[in-house]
């Protein structure tokens, strides 16, 4: 065990990155290097500290681990940090990510580059804290605060339409998450506390469970995003720089999964229930609608951020099925989306560096002058596909085998979805890459530098062993997961017998 | 014989004697001294409103009641007193370069707002509706004044101008609602009238007269619909004046209507409850909606406090202790975010004169780092983004809505919220997006001072929140 706060550190060890980079001086190239360092050094400490989190997961507990509190608010109101097998690996995922996203922008942002380095550190800071806040006003800081450095990330240092995108990201995600914080008022007078574990033994009536339920779905699917409240996602993916998308599609989108599993199962059983039908079937039209809307992009940015709500879409799916394979798939889903989607965004990153555009067209035969990068896109592209033996494959495959327990239909419409990532990925895939390579400009192009190649490879090798060995990540989840589920269905149960009980009541 | 004679006590009312005696002779000092010495008036105000704050306040003053019951000093009144002397302070703090450049070195106006904040101290003690007036009065007259003080300037005269008409015009309303609870409850002071409205319940008379009374505070707040006045003053009045206007006199002025809506018709709640209500909705709709197209940040800002004092009312409709300390919170982090606010506009200074296009922010990130980001982080603060202190304003009060069940207020506030962050956030973009435009003149160094003080408030109060959430629910608690 360990017995120092060790969540508070990790969470807050950014900030000290941020402390650091603001006392160096100059703005000449030196100086600019030194704070790159910095952040490298810092996100890496960062990522070594959470492994320890790691090495202290207790597997066989499904609740809270290394749990600290500390008074704060006043009025029930706390400072409780915490992780469970549901919200570690998220924690792992982001640190982990972090330093990819800082060797991305190494050469490819060269203004504002303080700036642009505290911004990074202060989001990290945030979406650690996201994972591991235990009370839902900490969570709600957290989750809303890092709208704000993203804000920034994108308008600052975005492309051309990138104020419109900004603004669209903002605004659409604060106005979902305003009503879930009259959601959080409501519980809070309700319950008397706003601590998570307590909210989620705290029975809340039916009629009131809707309506939150629905405020915190307006929430948490904007931040997903489901169809049709995606359309903020493919603005701010297009215009985000390289290590924001990767961000925005690794870790932020995830918030709202994670919210799913942390809020709205587990508290509101019943809600959740009955809405079920309805997260199917806006699932089912994101998994096709958007793979549909995927496959006719000019622009390839736009195309993997279409493609990730549609990958979104088994994740709810999955959620909602209740089923063990349903949400082990979901969780699954989400870190190798996570993984997947931010390589794939890192490859488009290596040949906008070279070429300055994103267009689909202004590409074609890269295989011919940059065999390396061909290997890793070919991989990534695969994983996003769903191929057997990538991390890909496993989460699709088991959402759907929940899926399938519940509603085959939902299962059917959902496999569509599978040909139809395949139909736009490698159609990507052959317009980029394959083909002769007759384009004047990409003549020079040249192959994956060291520090890309550095960026890749971990991640190529983590996407295919996940693919033959998930069990490093189902192992965690199992045992949370377990007992979400039983807890889940003792209060459909309990439920369940108080309207039975209730109805002969009313028929005397 | 002896009762005629006896002097009554003077202890809780000692600060505002303090500042009226001191007002009086830093005015002899001025008019002898001739304008030379106003640099001096202006300092020996701050400390005058200092000691009051710091010694006289917490040493000097005693908890209770006198004149006869006119006058009260309860933490409630302590608590708003003391923001109001912290607005009033850094109000004057801030003219000071504004003074040296603009050639407004002029001695009446730091006596004019020692009388001010004589005149809101008074308003936040009042326990009968002759006090209330009085106050309200030294307190409206002095700020007339201060509104036109640049007589040269026309804007700053029909500023004055336009402020006095439509603020006798809501005093006219406010003495007339007054006089109608006069009449039909036989009592100005406000715990018997209480004991009326207890025992007989509200007639339709006094309902009037509590309509009426309300118009009139409503517009000292600029609540909508009576905030038609805020935009032009505040856009006309030199910038120190309306840092000053934008602060302690909204916070007194919402102190005073706590006092009334709750100490007064409290037996009543539902009568003033919808209208209390529909005011909030109104002022924070307006405030968000019309904030939008304006170019020029003086009018922004007012239209910024106009929503804000919106949110500052959805507290007060609850008309519960939680809602009150919300409301008190609420106050708080305002004042805190505006001081901040205004010693950034305050710093917009170019060779040629002072400006308040927005876009004339452009590109600060490139002339002024620490500014823009501090700008930044307040402006953020103020449309409601978490961490920061205007969040957790918005947090108290609207969970104190929610606990009162006024669930379409608290849902229509948020959603305010979000279109009143869009304009915020304009700004933001204008500063960290755009390309630089020419660069200001350096920061004075007291803007400097304020513009810290209030970012390390508004950055910093996550980490320590108890402090003002104990005296808040103490403040609140001495009203219930």
């Amino acid at each position: 065990m360990i017995d120092w706060p060790i969540l508070t550190t990790t969470t807050f060890l950014p900030l000290a990155g941020v402390l650091a980079i603001l006392l160096v001086p100059g703005e000449d190239e030196g100086a600019k290097r030194n704070i790159r360092m910095v952040a490298l050094v810092t996100t890496l400490f960062t990522f070594v500290l959470s492994l320890f989190i790691w090495g202290a997961f207790d597997y066989a507990n499904p609740g809270l681990q290394l749990v600290e509190t500390q008074e704060w608010l006043g009025g029930n109101i706390g400072y409780k940090m915490g992780i469970d097998g549901i919200s570690m690996l998220f924690v792992i995922l982001t640190t982990f990510l972090m330093p990819f996203c800082i060797l991305a922008s190494w050469e490819s942002v060269q203004k504002r580059v303080k700036e642009y380095m505290i911004a990074f550190l202060v989001l990290e800071t945030l979406m650690i804290g996201v994972f591991c806040a235990q009370d839902l006003v900490l969570f709600y800081v957290f989750f809303e605060a890092s709208l704000l450095p993203m804000f920034l990330i994108i308008g600052v240092w975005g492309g051309k339409r990138r104020v419109y995108a900004s603004y669209k990201f903002f605004l659409y995600t604060l106005l979902g998450s305003v009503l879930m914080l009259i959601a959080i008022m409501t519980m809070y007078w309700s319950a008397g506390t706003t601590d998570i574990t307590a909210l989620a033994k705290y029975p809340f009536a039916s009629d009131v469970q809707t309506w939150l339920w629905l405020a915190f779905f307006a929430s948490f699917a904007v931040k997903m995003p489901m169809w049709p409240v995606h359309t903020w996602l493919p603005d701010a993916h297009v215009e985000a720089p390289t290590a924001g998308s990767v961000l925005l599609a690794a870790i932020l989108l995830k918030m709202g999964g994670y919210g799913f599993l942390r809020f709205s199962v587990p508290m509101f059983p019943e809600a959740s229930e009955m809405f079920a039908p309805m997260v199917f079937t806006l699932s089912i039209i994101a998994i096709i609608y958007t793979s549909l809307v995927a496959l006719v992009q000019e622009d390839i940015k736009k195309l993997i951020a279409y493609s990730s709500v549609a990958h979104m879409g088994y994740v709810t799916m999955g959620i909602f099925t209740m089923t063990e394979q349903g949400i082990q798939g979901a969780l699954f889903q989400m870190l190798s989306h996570g993984i997947v989607s931010g390589a794939l965004f890192l490859c488009v990153g290596v040949i906008y560096d070279r070429m300055h555009t994103r267009d689909i067209a202004a590409y074609g035969g890269l295989v011919n002058r940059m065999p390396f990068y061909a290997v890793a896109f070919l991989i990534f592209t695969m994983a996003n596909v769903g191929l057997p033996g990538t991390s890909g494959f496993v989460g699709e495959f088991l959402t759907l085998m929940g899926a399938f327990e519940v509603n085959t239909w939902v299962a059917l419409f959902a496999a569509t979805g599978v040909i139809l990532s395949a139909a736009y990925a490698l159609f990507l895939y052959r317009r980029v890459v394959f083909g002769a390579l007759d384009k004047e400009s990409l003549k020079s192009i040249t192959d994956l530098s060291l520090r890309e190649q550095v960026i890749l490879v971990p991640l190529i090798i983590l996407t295919i062993l996940f693919g033959f060995y998930p069990a490093p990540i189902l192992d965690v989840t199992q045992g949370s997961v377990d007992a979400l589920i039983t807890n889940y269905q003792a209060a459909i149960e309990a439920a369940g017998h108080t309207v039975q009980a209730g109805a002969p009541a009313v028929a005397h | 014989m002896t009762e005629l004679t006896q002097l009554p006590d003077l202890l809780p009312v000692l600060p505002e004697i303090f500042l009226a005696v001191g007002a009086l002779a830093l005015l002899m000092i001025g008019v002898f001294g001739g304008q030379r010495i106003s640099f001096l008036v202006n300092g020996m105000a701050m400390g005058l409103i200092a000691a009051t704050a710091l010694f006289v306040m917490p040493y000097g003053a005693q908890l209770g009641t006198t004149f006869q019951g006119a006058f009260v000093l309860d933490s409630f009144a302590y608590y708003l007193k003391q923001l109001v002397l912290i607005g009033s302070f850094f109000a004057i703090a801030m003219s000071w370069a504004y003074a040296r450049s603009q050639n407004f070195d002029k001695f009446e106006y730091p006596v004019l707002i020692l009388l001010a904040t004589v005149g809101m101290m008074l308003m936040l003690s009042a326990n009968d509706m002759i006090a209330l007036y009085l106050g309200l009065e030294l307190q409206s007259l002095s700020l007339y004044v201060i509104a036109a003080i640049n007589r040269d300037s026309v804007r700053s005269t029909e500023a004055g101008l336009k402020y006095f008409v439509l603020g006798a015009l809501s005093s006219g309303m406010l003495l007339y609602g007054m006089s109608l609870v006069y009449g039909f409850t036989g009592n100005v002071g406000f715990p018997q009238i209480a004991e009326v409205l207890t025992r007989d319940g509200a007639s339709l008379g006094l309902i009037f007269g509590l309509v009426f009374m309300l118009a009139g505070l409503a517009f000292k707040i600029s609540a909508v619909p009576f905030h038609m006045w805020t935009p032009d003053v505040y856009e006309g009045a030199p910038t120190p004046v309306t840092a000053f206007f934008a602060a302690a006199p909204k916070v007194a002025a919402m102190g005073l209507l706590v006092r009334v809506v709750i100490d007064v018709f409290q037996p009543v709640t539902h009568e003033w409850q919808q209208i209390i209500v529909f005011v909030s909705i109104a002022s924070m709709v307006l405030g968000a909606f019309a904030a939008i197209g304006q170019s020029n940040i003086k009018r922004l800002m007012a239209y910024s406090s106009i929503g804000h004092m919106g949110y500052a009312l959805v507290g007060l409709a609850a008309g519960t202790q939680t809602g009150v300390e919300g409301v008190l919170f609420y106050m708080t982090a305002y004042l805190g975010m505006t001081l901040g606010a205004f010693a950034c506009i305050l710093s917009m200074r170019r060779k040629d004169g002072m400006v308040e296009e927005i876009a004339d922010l452009s590109g600060l990130w490139r002339t002024n780092l620490p500014m823009a980001m501090l700008l930044s982080v307040i402006l953020v603060s103020l449309a409601g983004i978490p961490p920061f202190v205007g969040f957790w304003g918005k947090w108290y009060v609207f969970s104190a809505a929610v606990q009162a069940g006024l669930y379409p207020l608290a849902i229509i506030g948020v959603v305010a919220s979000v279109v009143g962050a869009y304009y915020y956030l304009r700004i933001i973009k204008v500063m960290l997006f755009d390309e630089p435009a020419e660069k200001f003149e350096a920061m004075p160094v007291e803007l400097k001072v304020v513009l810290g003080l209030s970012s390390i408030f508004v950055i910093f109060y996550i980490v320590l929140p108890q402090p003002i959430t104990t005296a808040t629910a103490l403040a609140a608690k001495s009203l219930f």
